[in-house]
């Protein structure tokens, strides 16, 4: 692999609220983040975990507190936005009304004092980027929301930014309208080579799309890493709790790799070393389900969600707690199975992990 | 079942008819009506002590541009009420440009203001209307008169030692149109801003335009019903203006509505009062029928 260059660059950036006559809130406490080159960077979090905050000082709407932000090397936190090769696609679009969609797409050019055939030529490579050329002469109001989006891609992406920020751009759209514009940013991030910066709170969008995500909350950056990373080695409860569905299971270690669970048996498990009393991850679907004697775990079935592709079983561990798993209905024994069987769980080797906290 | 639904239809809308009946009768009434009468009376001869004397006369006209000689009996050009509707004019377009210049940064920081805070401001603006445009333009005459607040605090403060005349003036008469107008100004200037998606002017700066630009590009073509509502509102109250000259100007400038108010009182000729405010009307309409096209025009253009 070769090394790669970081587009942007942030270092203890805090951005504190001081409302009146209440507590200073901290939107970003001390965050510290590299941003590669062209790479689909997704932050990720709750509503009011920070992300947008953090988007609006790298597009420079906002100004840090503390610390410093800096585009391939230049710190760029106290810069006007318009002095910034940054450009941002807006939640709810933001198009100008009373422009057409081809002056919208070239209002940026149009401020940059390009000359008009290059802007011409631009605006209508643009609309074919984003297979828009048949409206191009319409207004804004005159078109869909997902056509707007389109527009507004287009538009942020006209000037050649160094960056795309893209604040939740998609939650607008009707759930089939947002499949086809993930598949269409993808090929777009892929086509233009622009470094994309992607806010969201939807986990499965942030999975999907991303070449790394960072997971927020309370103003903090909690974990960086692959899709791949972010779900299989959570590395705090919150992330594990928040990327898809997770039994946590209280155990003590016993030595490197082991923990003795609450629940009974002592089982290997990866992730830091530390010692005591711990918390260990398990997702559902690397559970499951067999007889009592094969088992790990002894249970009893309290619960079964059918899903159409496959069954969620909520079965009850020997310390009370409820531990879910999830079983393709491809017909095996655990069809057969209903509320109060005893049975045992396996975990498959090697996916439960030790969380830090 | 369409037949039936048709007919249902056509007597839902016989019923509907009355319903717009009150406006028609307010309009007719209270629109209408006084309009005819002006109309006709400006047709008439005018009788000695008030009034009108049924004969037609289309001498009320004739005598906007031209007087009769009193010895030959020969019409003469005479330029008096050109000049007198031209000094309105003049006021009323200096009053709408002062109006906007001053009401739109103050409407601006209205709209930005914290949405908790805006109802104060437009409470504030309003306060003027509570009391009497007379009173309130008798206020400014003690302000500013020759022994008014102004002049005894510069004389007081030794910046000079003769008043200032400000009062029974140009100036007088276009501060007190100013100050009488701003709030209609500012008003629809405001409900316009503040309806403004401010993300826009983000989107604006975003895409490189610096405040100048995004205030030319972005704010003000957004901002232009508010602006069109503004300058209507201000303007053509402002060319019929009728207490603040008279008080601010002392008789000595007279602005349009003086004049008409002049001819059914003391000058005793009601059919020239009427023809010289159907003037008046006529102006305003046809310079309207063209801003309001020129404008919308230019707006569908982008």
């Amino acid at each position: 692999m070769k090394p790669k260059k970081a587009a942007i660059e942030a270092r203890g950036v805090s951005r504190v609220f001081a409302a009146k006559g209440q507590h200073a809130v901290a939107a970003l406490d001390d965050v510290s983040v590299t941003i590669h080159e062209n790479e689909f960077f997704t932050l990720l979090g709750p509503s009011g975990c920070g992300k947008t905050t953090l988007l609006r000082l790298i597009a420079g709407f906002d100004f840090p507190t503390s610390g410093e932000i800096c585009l391939y090397g230049e710190d760029i936190a106290m810069l006007p936005p318009f002095k910034r090769p940054v450009n941002t696609v807006f939640q709810n679009y933001a198009l100008f009304p009373h422009m057409t969609v081809a002056q919208n797409i070239g209002f940026g050019l149009e401020m940059l004092g390009k000359p008009r055939a290059e802007i011409d030529a631009r605006v209508f490579e643009m609309l074919k980027l984003v297979r828009m050329e048949d409206l191009a002469l319409r207004k804004t109001s005159q078109i869909s929301g997902g056509q707007q989006q389109r527009v507004a891609l287009a538009r942020a992406l006209a000037p050649k930014p160094k960056v795309l920020l893209l604040d939740e751009p998609l939650s607008a759209l009707d759930y089939k309208l947002r499949k086809d514009m993930q598949i269409e940013l993808k090929r777009l991030q892929h086509e233009t080579g622009i470094t994309f910066i992607f806010v969201t709170h939807d986990q499965e969008e942030a999975l999907t799309m991303s070449d790394r995500i960072a997971v927020m909350s309370k103003g903090k950056i909690l974990q960086v890493g692959s899709p791949h990373q972010i779900y299989d080695e959570p590395s705090v409860r919150f992330v594990a709790n928040f990327i898809g569905e997770t039994n946590f299971l209280n155990g003590v270690v016993t030595k490197n790799g082991r923990v003795k669970l609450a629940a009974g048996p002592e089982i290997e498990a990866a992730g830091s070393s530390s010692s005591g009393s711990v918390t260990v991850v398990v997702r559902p679907e690397h559970a499951s389900l067999t007889s009592l004697a094969k088992g790990q775990l002894k249970a009893v079935v309290s619960n079964i969600v059918y899903f159409g592709t496959d069954t969620h079983f909520h079965v009850t561990l020997a310390d009370g707690a409820v531990f879910m798993v999830r079983q393709q209905n491809s017909g095996g024994a655990a069809a057969k199975l209903s509320q109060g069987d005893k049975v045992g769980v396996l975990i498959a080797a090697g996916t439960a992990r030790i969380l830090q906290d | 079942m369409a037949i039936l639904a048709s007919t249902a239809d056509t007597q839902n809308a016989k019923r509907n008819r009355w319903l717009s009946a009150p406006a028609l009768i307010s309009i007719v009434i209270f629109g209408i009506l006084p309009l005819l009468v002006i109309l006709v009376y400006s047709f008439l001869k005018p009788a000695p002590y008030g009034g009108v004397v049924w004969k037609f006369s289309t001498e009320a006209y004739s005598s906007f541009l031209f007087q009769r000689d009193i010895f030959d009996d020969t019409l003469q050009f005479t330029p008096d009420y050109l000049i007198i509707y031209a000094r309105s004019i003049g006021f009323a377009i200096f009053t709408t440009v002062v109006c906007l210049l001053l009401g739109f940064p103050t409407a601006y920081f209205m709209a930005t203001r914290p949405p908790e805070q805006r109802n104060w401001w437009v409470l504030l603006i309003t306060i003027p209307f509570w009391s009497n445009l007379l009173v309130r333009t008798l206020a400014i005459m003690f302000i500013i008169r020759d022994e008014g607040l102004i002049n005894h605090i510069l004389i007081w403060a030794g910046v000079i030692d003769k008043p200032i005349v400000m009062l029974y003036t140009n100036f007088s008469i276009m501060l007190g149109l100013l100050y009488s107008f701003l709030p209609f100004m500012v008003l629809p200037l405001y409900s316009s801003l503040e309806k403004m998606d401010f993300r826009l002017v983000e989107a604006g700066f975003d895409l490189y335009a610096d405040k100048r630009a995004v205030l030319w590009r972005i704010i003000i073509p957004l901002a232009k019903p508010g602006i069109i509502a503004g300058c209507l509102l201000v303007f053509i109250p402002a060319l019929g203006a009728y207490v603040t000259p008279l008080i601010l100007g002392g008789g000595l400038h007279l602005m349009i509505g003086d004049l008409i108010a002049q001819q059914f009182g003391s000058g005793r000729n009601w059919p020239q009062g009427s023809a010289l405010a159907l003037i008046l009307m006529a102006g305003v309409l046809i310079s309207l029928f063209f801003y309001v096209r020129n404008t919308t025009g230019k707006m569908h253009h982008g």
